[in-house]
């Protein structure tokens, strides 16, 4: 039925995959980094965290993703020459990883800034009350505490994230679009090839939609929820 | 930076600007008009009325829109009977041949698909007490729908749905994907000419920032106008 590109395909969505848990991996360290500055108390540090915030929403991921990408070569095309090296390649998987990263890390710095304000100062308090270093508090008390009010946007986001990885087909990566782009034009079947493409997108999203949920559970184990 | 590159080319920034508001224009009005009785739907409990709804949010929201637009431009013209329909000739079929229509097409699709989820979520939280006032009074379901619920539901949205229209400008940038000359469209086209990234991109991203911060401020007097009433009171100041 896929003339011999199922295989094919599913390579790409495992690159897929690759691409979402790197740019993932990158933006959470951005969004760490973003909100510890947006709750900093040096003033020039929140303003640079309130500019990436507000650029990141305001701007599209395909524009950020073509001026990354067409931009950076120039920029690596400069620095190579400037020192005399050879040409050099921008992969469309790094400026993939970078843009997603980039622009998640602002959506994620929103989302652990509020959490770390959900915890209760009374917590942290009594934690330095103990005698524990500030580092000691981070990650005894406010880390695990912070991660349950945390789970439900970065689950959201994570969706978010994974569905717009389709748009590194745009700079040429072999994903799993690309390759469907591909074996639509040579089979004359693109439909079959999108809806392919749709399908795996659904087993990702909906899979993580079950962990997620499940997970969510686990980390609010010993919170008394209301009930109607 | 090569300011003459974008002066030489505001008329064509201007008409991709004049597409993309276009484009989320209409998508939103059809997607949000579309999405209303949707979400009825999606809170009843009859599952031939939530069933359909729900398989359709699922897809909709599960897959990327850019994967949406391309099943639908460049998808269905393999299917046979879609050729039949345009060899004959068929106005309403030979649409899907355009990329503005297909454009829409996709576009309203992916926005109703997550305003009836927003919408049905802001139907869920309607205060019980309002609707047992509602019955009380001996409204029919029809009414308390068209009086009580839907009002206080689709206020309620607004924060939500206003997210969605920033969304909805952001994921337009891919209509370039299938010919179209929006406002990405344009920066990639002056790109290519001048071969000068930073200042086609960059413009065009300062002009969805702009149209960004327009809506944000447009639904905060939305906001201001329709939610007012639940808004935090001033604590009124002891008399004397």
């Amino acid at each position: 039925m896929f003339q011999g590109y199922f295989l094919t395909i599913l390579g790409g969505a495992a690159l897929t995959l690759q691409l979402a848990l790197l740019s993932l991996l990158f933006a959470l360290v951005a969004g760490l980094a973003g909100a510890s500055a947006k709750l900093s108390k040096s003033l020039p540090l929140r303003w640079l965290a309130t500019g990436y915030t507000t650029v990141v929403r305001g701007v599209p991921d395909l524009v950020m993703m073509l001026l990354v990408f067409y931009g950076g070569q120039m920029l690596v095309n400069e620095v190579t020459e400037y020192f005399g090296l050879g040409y050099f390649d921008l992969n469309p998987m790094v400026a993939g990883v970078f843009t997603i990263g980039f622009i998640f890390g602002a959506y994620f710095a929103e989302t652990f800034r509020g959490a770390f304000l959900a915890v209760p100062a009374g917590q942290l308090e009594a934690g330095a009350a103990y005698g524990m270093t500030r580092w000691q508090v981070f990650v005894r008390i406010l880390f695990p505490q912070m991660l349950r009010h945390a789970l439900p946007g970065l689950g959201n986001n994570w969706l978010v994230l994974l569905k717009s990885t389709a748009i590194v087909s745009m700079i040429g990566l072999s994903d799993m679009t690309w390759l469907a782009d591909q074996a639509g034009r040579t089979t004359r079947e693109p439909f079959l090839f999108y809806l392919l493409v749709c399908a795996l997108y659904l087993v990702m999203t909906s899979a993580s939609s079950w962990l997620l949920g499940r997970l969510e559970r686990r980390y609010s184990v010993g919170v008394r929820h209301a009930e109607l | 930076m090569d300011l003459s590159v974008i002066t030489g080319s505001l008329d064509q920034y201007l008409s991709g600007l004049w597409l993309t508001v276009h484009l989320v224009t209409l998508s939103c009005a059809t997607g949000l008009a579309a999405a209303i009785p949707l979400a009825v739907a999606r809170v009843s409990s009859n599952p031939f009325a939530y069933g359909p709804v729900a398989a359709y949010t699922w897809f909709f929201r599960g897959t990327p829109m850019l994967v949406q637009l391309l099943l639908i431009y460049y998808g269905l013209g393999q299917l046979d009977w879609m050729q039949a329909q345009w060899e004959a000739g068929n106005p309403f079929w030979l649409l899907f041949r355009e990329p503005y229509f297909c454009a829409l097409l996709a576009f309203g699709l992916n926005t109703c698909a997550y305003t009836a989820e927003i919408v049905a979520g802001a139907i869920r939280n309607v205060p019980h007490g309002e609707i047992e006032a509602a019955k009380a009074i001996g409204m029919s379901r029809f009414v308390m729908l068209r009086r009580i619920l839907l009002p206080s539901a689709l206020r309620r949205a607004i924060p939500a749905y206003s997210n969605e229209v920033i969304l909805m400008l952001q994921g337009s940038s891919i209509a370039s994907a299938i010919t179209l000359v929006d406002l990405t469209g344009v920066a990639r086209n002056v790109y290519s000419k001048h071969f000068a990234p930073f200042e086609a991109f960059v413009f065009a991203g300062l002009i969805y920032m702009a149209l960004t911060f327009a809506l944000v401020g447009l639904f905060q007097l939305a906001e201001r106008r329709w939610l007012a009433h639940l808004r935090a009171q001033e604590t009124a100041k002891p008399a004397g």
